[in-house]
């Protein structure tokens, strides 16, 4: 059985050597899932409206990963999602907001 | 369930509604995002990051933030090999539509503009292009952001927004030649598959001056460490733009884009630039500054073994060992100091896995005395630079270089 099969490897083994293998890299199709990040806001005055209008963009870890940051930069940031990212976020809810971030996260 | 007003929904791209849906059902099959939390050392906090698994094709990382993912190499990783592993490579996303399903069968990438001839290449045009290989540091401009005082918003990375890959794919500038850039060409613009949630957002693009594009090492990548990308690393293409900050380095690369007037989209124009001064450094609330597109590494080092807090033993031989790059060139030396910066020693350097690499290095040591000390590390790149004593300062919270300090106590 070994005997037989010996030349079989060894043609198998001399194909190997031809090829060189190292050159030729093969990419493989990927299908996953991410996950979406369901944390919510913590409770507060503002909470909901926080929650229905940061959250559809990103998770909220990344608002409670922030340093107590002073209202002036809070503004900011909350007009940058409006304004440079495109946040539908409307007029009346832009102070709701910013006081909630103020109220979690701000330096005084 | 998070509560969107319908009206709302209809403003949003359908991805975010498929995304949801999809991460419902991830989220029930796999095991829970968070297995334990890595005490992080920001001044002033928070400081407590859960360590995620939740992520496909990668293990152990720090979440930053879960949508877009934001996830950073834990430290450790850093001692335990000159490349950083791709399952803990560090993930940077800016927009959250994010492709889940590539088919390697179907994908293109495009060359356009300012071209002889327009091109749409599939993979196996890609990967018959000639092979190159190169070491290469990725990092991001804000790495180390956490540690900027006054504190500045954006990502609150600690050091591990950075890894160092070998890097496999073909020459940019044989791709452009391939298309033909015409006479007059400026810039060259990147854009990958990932798209804003809100159409009318800036899709995340980036440009690099046709000489640069050109210069044969700017290279599209589709392996690091000998395989095919991570779908959060960029697969299946990713620019390797080597010595440049990780903005540039676009993944899912699916469009390039040869312009013959420079680039003013909002991501390089506005966003990802510094100030026009020495280490990219001003005074918190200074105005009147010139800001310029970041471009080029500054040189870093860091101890790897040994952290702020540990005990050593007094009069115990002791090996300090970590890891250096020179930024835009290679190192030239790495000094430690056990003395609070009084006194330098030159350290042992390890393999050169090339100029744009990690280098290790490591020293042996010992402190006769009880009480409190700082090792200090300081790397010299080839150009001479070293790294500043005193940390630098920008709204955006980039380019910290500043030589890092480990406060231990020896008994």
């Amino acid at each position: 059985m070994v005997r037989r099969m010996l030349p079989i490897i060894l043609a198998v083994a001399l194909v190997a050597l031809a090829t060189p293998a190292a050159d030729k890299f093969t990419l493989k199709s990927v299908n996953v899932d991410l996950p979406a990040g369901e944390r919510m806001f913590p409770d507060g005055p503002g909470a909901d409206v926080a929650n229905d209008n940061c959250l559809a963009c990103h998770s909220a870890g990344m608002v409670l990963n922030q340093p107590a940051l002073p209202k002036a930069v809070w503004e900011s940031e909350v007009d940058k999602m409006r304004n440079v990212y495109k946040a539908p976020v409307d007029d009346k809810n832009v102070d709701v907001i910013v006081h909630y971030l103020i109220n979690i996260k701000g330096t005084n | 369930m998070r509560r969107v007003p319908p009206t709302r929904v209809l403003m949003l791209r359908r991805c975010f509604l498929r995304t949801a849906g999809a991460a419902t059902v991830a989220l029930a099959s796999q095991p829970a995002l968070a297995d334990a939390i890595v005490e992080l050392s920001l001044p002033g906090g928070p400081n407590e990051r859960p360590i995620t698994r939740g992520f496909p094709e990668k293990g152990a990382l720090i979440l930053q933030r879960t949508r877009p993912p934001l996830l950073e190499t834990p430290f450790e990783a850093f001692d335990q090999s000159v490349l950083t592993p791709n399952d803990q490579f560090y993930v940077r996303w800016h927009w959250s539509v994010i492709p889940t399903q590539i088919d390697v069968g179907s994908f293109r990438l495009a060359v356009h503009g300012h071209v002889e001839k327009s091109l749409s290449l599939s993979l196996d045009e890609v990967l018959a292009l000639p092979q190159v290989e190169l070491v290469a540091v990725n990092q991001c401009s804000g790495n180390s952001r956490g540690y900027f005082q006054p504190r500045v918003p954006g990502a609150q990375w600690s050091n591990g927004a950075m890894g160092n890959a070998r890097w496999t794919g073909v020459r940019l500038m044989d791709v452009l030649d391939r298309a033909g850039v015409k006479a007059g060409a400026v810039q060259v613009r990147f854009n990958g598959l990932d798209e804003p949630m809100v159409a009318e957002a800036p899709d995340f693009m980036k440009s690099l001056d046709v000489d640069h594009a050109r210069d044969g090492e700017v290279m599209i990548a589709y392996a690091m460490n000998g395989k095919q990308l991570p779908l959060v690393n960029g697969f299946p293409l990713r620019l390797v733009v080597p010595g440049w900050y990780s903005t540039y380095w676009i993944k899912m690369l699916n469009d390039i884009e040869v312009l013959n007037q420079p680039d003013t989209n909002y991501w390089m124009k506005t966003a990802y630039t510094i100030p026009d001064t020495p280490h990219a450094s001003i005074e918190p609330g200074q105005t009147g500054i010139k800001f310029v597109p970041i471009s080029r590494m500054l040189p870093r080092s860091f101890i790897t073994n040994i952290k702020s807090g540990d005990t050593l033993r007094a009069g115990a031989p002791t090996l300090a060992r970590g890891i250096a790059f020179g930024g835009d060139v290679g190192v030239s030396r790495v000094e430690f100091s056990s003395d609070g910066g009084k006194s330098w020693q030159e350290a042992q350097l390890g393999t050169d896995e090339g100029k744009y690499s990690f280098r290790q290095w490591q020293i042996r040591f010992s402190l006769p005395n009880a009480g409190n000390h700082r090792l200090m590390v300081r790397c010299t790149n080839s150009s001479g630079e070293a790294q500043p004593n005193t940390p630098n300062w920008n709204p955006a919270g980039f380019m910290r270089n500043v030589i890092e300090q480990a406060a231990v106590v020896v008994a």
